[in-house]
């Protein structure tokens, strides 16, 4: 009996990474405590989230334990569903419709650029793998296509800030495949001259954002007032923060989003500059054993998706712990694995399953 | 070259090296991808270093800046919805107005156990499974900590019995809010429309007219008719109140308060009485009409059969009501008039002839003979007229009278399609007619290029493109390409009736501010005049008189106080190859769609319109009837006393003009 039960936790655990898992439980910890606090202890919304954690943990075995191989031959179907789901948005998405149950249908528009999120890397990835070892300009066209095909589709929905953060994705890869130095000096000095460009086909709204971020005062009410008070948020907090359930701004209702994009100025005003280091070095832990695990990857394709991956997890937590203390403009990228909301949760934890697979696979595939 | 351009090589020091094959080996690129990851992490701790440093700066260097700042931050802000505007009909009965009413509120936050506390509240006030259900709905989308609606509309005794036993439940309270309510129902449904909860889309949408801050506090948006197409000016501003907060963060005194302004009454040009009228004339069948005064275009009764309760929608539909709506077959959430394209039958006769004699093609005399079909030279295929054995001989007047078929088959024959379309596209057919809600179609008024765009895509050949003479003369009698609105119809025969010169169909008639009492009327200048002679338009109304004094209209007109002119149009829905058309035999969804088109009095007209009633079978027997109906009571008062109005709908707005 006690045998089976060895076994059994032998099979669960087998590809499992402890110091991936640990690194990342103890974040999600950290994001419940947090939530707790920013929700006005609402219990409702703390078991919501652990049930979502539940769910994410077995999501995140089955993909740890599908071998990266298996992934790579999803890559492309994958790829193609998303793009279609995302061409289907743009032509059939504006049908509006009173009814509560459209508006539930109105998440489907989120739910290609989710599914992108995971797909792109992989295709990327696998693309790249393929053509090892005889990669020229043709496959260089070839990937910038890929990335900005679904970029230019989320960007059009409108949603720039994902459309971005999906660039980002693919981006990385082509980096971590060993793109020239000079094409990547080459695209910087593109993209700063097509500033110019890109400001004047912004929507208004997406401007008003920017001068916002540049002048906090040009919106009292709107975005620049959530930024100025989660900046109080942090700034009170001071060294060991006020205490948990004690911030003055969470509490009194000054804070907005406090429990999804803005929930770290909870939590910097509640645990102070010591609670902020802890919490980057959590980040940082995480983003190292990503790293080492692509290092140690076998196959291109495990290295390549392995890295970009670990390097959008960095870019989420960059990005909104940037946000929140004012050095970034208002996007609205939630805290991973703290930020409140399940399907931000079952991407994250699908992006550690990836990791910890190719982790696991690393000999089997060895050379 | 380029390769080596794109993926540097190793000797150049910098990563890549896939050029040089002899190098291409398992460990010199692991190297090469070391040092990328290497370079990243060196730019995640920087990234991450340049994060610690900016809250050293905010928690350590400015952190006495930021206590002060956060210790005097007691002063709130809370936006103060404004009321949103009442429709009326153009004589003031009320269509759509908001009134305060108590809600009970749980602020889900504050308590601990929900499904007790919501137990608990069923003893004292009544608490409906669907109550539940939607609670649970909002509660799962809500993303700030407002407090959620678990009941509205609570009756006064309700409302006295929870505020007995208020010291009981923490976090629950009582709030006036304002709710939307549609006094009428179904009648004018798919005009008013209705409001609805704001979805992510209508976020993105009000974040596009820069309104973000005037929405802060509506829970409510249009989201179909009236109410969505005239939002902004319905809506009102939103006003602020600025409270000082407690440490527990109870509002304790308002500091300054700006009042909201409520939204702009809108006065529409209907006539509710009138679109009841036509309403009840369709009794349970399917179809659209629209009437409009040609001499301004006013939008008299716009019909869409059968409509649905607005009032379902505001709260959010429940899924039971949605699946009855959404699934039947009868499509009530259809706006027909708008969104209907059907063949006009024929309805186009009137036009084509006009055309014919603008062009020169045709005087009134010329007659052709009807065999009771037409072929082309050379062509086995018979064009059938509806009459087997043909009209004889048939003039203009009599074409239009007797709506003989081969008078144009064979016009339609003579006529080139980009000609046709020319003239036709001037009466605003095949393109929208501007009318001021959301959605309208375009429908389609063929010509070789519309053909060409049509059937452009790879899978169509080029003979598929081409024009045929054959479709020419299937256009003649309003067959083939066309379909046509029902709103494209009544502005078309309106223009007519107003001897060409041409005004936007506008359902909205004014709109008043409540603020300033300032009156403003919407399109009351006509678009454009199409180029008609005087003799030729009398020729084509004469023949419209005569129609229903002695051709098809004309039992469906028998002993009207008035003079009417009109045209009947049967539209195929079921093609039957070659049989002889039997209603009785054919299902009841496959039946031809019955037109009518008409406008009263003849000489002065007062009233234009199209109805369309589908699957209705024969025009002159299932449409003429309706706008006869509409006719008796819009220009002789018959049934003025007719469908009682609600007594809510009395007054409201107190225009006088």
């Amino acid at each position: 009996m006690v045998n089976l039960l060895i076994k059994l936790w032998a099979v669960l655990t087998r590809r499992i990474d402890s110091f991936l898992l640990g690194v990342a439980l103890a974040i999600v910890g950290v994001g419940l405590i947090t939530l707790f606090s920013a929700t006005d202890q609402s219990f409702t919304r703390v078991s919501n989230q652990a049930t979502s954690l539940a769910f994410s943990l077995v999501l995140m075995w089955i993909v740890a334990n599908i071998p990266p191989q298996t992934l790579a031959r999803a890559a492309v179907p994958l790829y193609v569903v998303a793009v279609v789901m995302l061409v289907a948005v743009a032509l059939f998405g504006t049908i509006v419709n009173g009814s509560r149950r459209w508006l539930n249908l109105g998440v489907a528009r989120f739910q290609p650029s989710e599914l992108m999120k995971v797909a792109l890397p992989l295709m990327l990835a696998w693309y790249f793998q393929k053509f090892e070892g005889r990669i020229g300009w043709k496959d260089f066209a070839v990937a910038a296509v890929l990335i900005v095909v679904p970029v230019y589709l989320i960007k059009r929905q409108p949603d720039l800030g994902t459309a971005l953060l999906i660039g980002a994705s693919g981006f990385y890869v082509l980096f971590l495949a060993g793109l020239s130095w000079r094409i990547i000096a080459g695209l910087g000095a593109l993209g700063a001259a097509a500033a110019p460009l890109v400001w004047s086909h912004l929507h208004d709204y997406q401007r008003e954002r920017v001068l916002t971020f540049l002048d906090p005062t040009r919106d009292p009410l709107g975005a620049g007032y959530h930024s100025a008070q989660a900046s109080i948020a942090l700034g009170s907090g001071g060294v060991v923060g006020k205490g948990w359930m004690n911030g003055t701004q969470t509490h009194l209702d000054f804070l907005p989003e406090r429990h999804t994009d803005f929930v770290f100025a909870v939590f910097g005003e509640e645990f102070g500059l010591i609670g902020n280091a802890v919490l980057l070095l959590l980040y940082l832990l995480l983003v190292g054993r990503g790293m080492m695990i692509a290092v140690s990857a076998s196959t291109l394709f495990a290295r390549l998706l392995a890295g970009a991956v670990t390097l959008m997890f960095f870019t989420y937590a960059f990005v909104n712990m940037g946000m929140v203390s004012g050095v970034l403009p208002v996007v609205g990228v939630p805290l991973p694995l703290v930020s409140y909301g399940g399907t931000a949760l079952v991407s994250l934890f699908i992006g550690l399953g990836i990791l910890m697979s190719v982790q696991a696979h690393r000999k089997l595939v060895a050379t | 070259m380029a390769r080596r351009l794109l993926f540097s090589s190793h000797r150049r020091g910098d990563g890549g090296g896939f050029d040089s094959p002899e190098l291409r080996n398992a460990e010199r690129q692991l190297f090469l991808f070391k040092r990328r990851v290497g370079i990243a992490g060196v730019l995640v701790l920087a990234a991450f270093g340049a994060l610690f440093a900016r809250f050293f700066y905010l928690q350590v260097i400015q952190h006495q800046h930021y206590q002060t700042l956060a210790e005097t931050n007691r002063i709130a802000i809370v936006p103060i919805v404004p009321n949103r505007g009442v429709i009326t009909d153009r004589n003031g009965v009320v269509l759509a107005q908001s009134y305060s009413a108590y809600t009970l509120e749980i602020q889900p936050s504050r308590v601990r156990n929900l499904e007790e506390t919501i137990d608990a509240l069923a003893a004292i006030v009544e608490v409906q499974p669907r109550d539940r259900k939607r609670f649970r709905k909002l509660l799962e989308e809500s993303k700030n900590f407002e407090s959620l609606p678990l009941r509205t509309r609570l009756s006064d005794d309700e409302v006295a019995r929870f505020a007995v036993n208020r010291y009981r439940f923490p976090g629950v309270e009582i709030k006036a809010r304002l709710f939307r309510q549609y006094p009428l129902g179904e009648v004018a449904s798919h005009v008013v429309g209705y409001i609805g909860r704001i979805n992510d889309r209508d976020v993105v949408r009000i974040e596009e007219w820069d309104e973000t801050a005037n929405y802060k506090g509506s829970d409510y948006i249009g989201k179909v008719g009236v109410e969505l197409s005239y939002e902004r000016e319905l809506h009102g501003t939103t006003g602020v109140e600025q409270v000082e907060v407690d440490a527990g963060g109870r509002a304790v005194r308002t500091l300054s308060r700006t009042p909201p302004i409520a939204g702009n009454n809108l006065r529409l040009s209907l006539d509710i009485r009138l679109q009841q009228v036509a309403e009840e004339a369709f009794g349970a069948r399917r179809g659209g009409l629209v009437a409009i005064e040609p001499a301004t275009g006013d939008v008299l009764a716009f019909v869409s059969k059968p409509g649905f309760d607005p009032n379902l929608f505001v709260e959010g539909i429940d899924a039971a009501n949605w699946e009855l709506l959404n699934e039947s077959p009868d499509k009530p959430l259809l706006n027909r008039p708008l969104r209907g394209a059907y063949p006009p039958g024929s309805t186009i006769k009137p036009f084509l002839a006009l055309g014919a004699l603008t062009s020169g093609k045709r005087t009134p005399a010329q007659t052709i003979h009807d065999p009771g079909f037409f072929q082309l030279p050379g062509a086995a295929h018979r064009f059938n007229d509806d009459k087997p054995g043909g009209h004889g001989s048939v003039d203009m007047y009599r074409s239009i009278v007797v709506s003989c078929d081969t008078y144009y088959y064979v016009l339609g024959s003579e006529t080139d399609i980009d000609d046709t379309w020319r003239f036709m596209s001037q009466l605003g057919f095949g393109r929208k007619t501007g009318i001021d809600i959301e959605g309208e179609l375009t429908g389609v008024l063929p010509s070789r290029e519309w053909k060409r765009q049509r059937f452009a895509d790879a899978k169509y050949r080029e003979e598929h493109r081409k024009w045929y003479l054959g479709d020419s003369i299937s256009a003649g009698i309003g067959q083939g390409y066309n379909a046509f609105t029902p709103i494209q119809l009544a502005h078309a025969i309106a223009t007519v009736a107003n001897d060409g010169v041409a005004f936007r169909p506008h359902l909205v008639k004014s709109i008043r501010s409540l603020r300033s009492g300032e009156v403003r009327e919407v399109a009351r200048e006509p678009t454009h005049t199409v180029p008609l002679k005087p003799e030729h338009l009398a020729v084509i109304k004469n023949a419209l008189v005569g129609v229903n004094r002695e051709g098809t209209g004309a039992t469906a007109f028998a002993k009207a106080a008035y003079v009417s002119a009109g045209k009947t149009g049967t539209a195929q829905v079921f093609s039957l190859k070659g049989e002889k058309y039997a209603a009785s035999k054919i299902d009841e969804r496959l039946r031809d769609h019955a037109l009518f088109i008409a406008y009263a009095p003849a000489d002065k007209p007062r009233i234009a319109l199209a109805v369309l009633v589908e699957n209705g079978g024969f025009g002159a027997q299932a449409a003429a009837p309706v706008a006869r109906k509409v006719f008796d009571y819009f220009l002789t008062g018959e049934n003025r006393a007719g469908p009682a109005l609600p007594a809510a709908a009395a007054g409201g707005d107190d225009e006088s003009d």
